[in-house]
């Protein structure tokens, strides 16, 4: 049995519903930039739950927009949703670790331009709205992430 | 100060200007967020109601091109300025703009001798390089976006401007810009630096009793919601006629995106005293459209 788990760990450790990746150093550094020192802007996403519909609308939108629903085409939603509602829980001062990618190499092999990037962008102001996240938490939260656009437009 | 300050513009402009137009591929249009591209100012630049700022107007990114074209009135006690015009931003990099302003001086021609509103005006023709720093993106460095630009001023009243004591009948401003969004304060700030003879604006013609001077300009914009800006913008113009004495300009703004295409501006314009008329202030109302 034991010998079995340390045989194969990343197989055994792909979350339900999830497609196995190959497997990467998992840090915190990886959401791209440092927290929020307290939580106060994770309240105002409001926590848990109010991230994850965040996200769900988040990724509803950016497949269902012309601008960009090419981008996601090949992903794995379940893990994307999981991983980007870790990312805004972290990045927001909430209690969670983030156990994706870096923002490099998960896209690097897309080619992303400014306008796509916007669009994403757009597509999150969007989701917010309809959460009824305040303004100045939504440029909170966006102050952690426009600084991505360095390593993610490629082009 | 002075010499040193055109020849840090134009070695910016000659050191940034080649590489960063010249990449390759087709241009596409639109991409900036919603207010990025700002407003077009009286003079035509994009930025501010009454300052040339460091942002391209257009909605282009450094992938494409755009344009815009603006309408705008001030409308203050004893006159009227009307200014209209068009830019066009290349690649988020180049500006390229042209307006036209007119002054109608209703009843306040006739105590000038000019005539009961009797209008004269300027064309305004500029171009603005952004060098460094990007205003949206760098959320994370204190390094603003920093843009050069000049504007040649044209007036259509040579006869007059010179009878007002003004040295000539055009004029170049050159400015320096830094403009920066602080997203986690929802903030958006704008420095200008610009070097100019122009007597209110160049309405009056340019120089007269000195030269041309180095002048500070600043704004400071909230944002409410991420269509709507509020702030307020503050100009030191120089005073170099001798028959009028010229006061620094200020404004209150509220600036609407109603859509990519559209942006409506409204505000309170304090002009100070415009040619022996004191105290002129009113209303600022400024319509953008743009791609």
């Amino acid at each position: 049995m034991t010998a079995c788990w340390i045989a194969a760990p990343a197989l055994a450790d792909v979350p339900p519903g999830e497609i196995a990746v190959t497997p990467y150093e998992i840090a915190d550094a990886n959401a791209g930039a440092d927290p929020y020192p307290d939580d106060r802007l994770y309240i105002a996403l409001g926590g848990e739950d109010g991230v994850a519909r965040i996200i769900d609308r988040l990724v509803d939108g950016v497949t269902t927009d012309p601008r960009i629903e090419g981008i996601f085409a090949a992903s794995d939603f379940v893990r994307l949703r999981r991983t980007l509602r870790e990312q805004v829980c972290y990045l927001a001062g909430g209690p969670c670790a983030y156990t994706g990618r870096d923002m490099t190499s998960v896209h690097a092999d897309h080619g992303i331009t400014t306008r796509e990037f916007n669009a994403l962008v757009e597509q999150l102001q969007f989701a917010m709205d309809a959460e009824d996240v305040p303004a100045r938490a939504q440029n909170q939260l966006l102050a952690k992430l426009a600084p991505m656009h360095r390593v993610i437009v490629t082009r | 100060m002075v010499n040193v300050f055109k020849s840090a513009v134009a070695l910016a402009v000659a050191s940034t200007a080649p590489s960063a137009l010249a990449q390759i591929g087709p241009l596409e249009p639109g991409g900036k967020l919603l207010l990025t591209r700002g407003i077009s100012s009286v003079d035509g630049a994009g930025g501010g109601g009454l300052t040339p700022w460091a942002l391209i107007t257009g909605n282009e990114t450094d992938r494409g091109v755009g344009a815009t074209a603006h309408l705008s009135h001030v409308r203050v006690n004893d006159f009227s300025l009307t200014s209209y015009g068009a830019a066009i931003g290349l690649r988020d990099r180049l500006e390229v703009s042209w307006s036209r302003q007119e002054l109608d001086t209703r009843e306040a021609g006739e105590a000038l001798g000019l005539g009961e509103s009797f209008s004269f005006g300027q064309d305004i023709y500029g171009a603005k390089l952004r060098l460094i720093g990007d205003a949206v993106y760098d959320q994370d460095r204190w390094l603003p976006q920093v843009a050069a630009g000049v504007l040649w001023k044209q007036s259509d009243e040579p006869d007059l401007v010179r009878a007002l004591g003004a040295e000539d009948d055009n004029g170049i401003d050159l400015y320096l810009s830094a403009t920066k969004l602080i997203l986690s304060q929802s903030l958006i700030a704008n420095a200008t630096l610009r070097y100019s003879d122009a007597n209110q604006g160049g309405l009056l013609g340019y120089g007269g009793l000195e030269g041309a001077s180095i002048q500070p300009e600043v704004s400071l914009g909230y944002l409410v919601t991420r269509k709507l800006a509020v702030g307020g913008e503050y100009r030191f113009k120089p005073d170099n006629l001798a028959f009028a004495r010229e006061d620094d300009f200020m404004d209150l703004f509220a600036a609407y995106a109603v859509n990519p295409a559209l942006t409506l501006t409204a505000g309170y314009a304090g002009l100070g005293s415009v040619a022996t008329f004191d105290g002129q202030r009113g209303v600022y109302l400024s319509a953008q459209i743009g791609f």
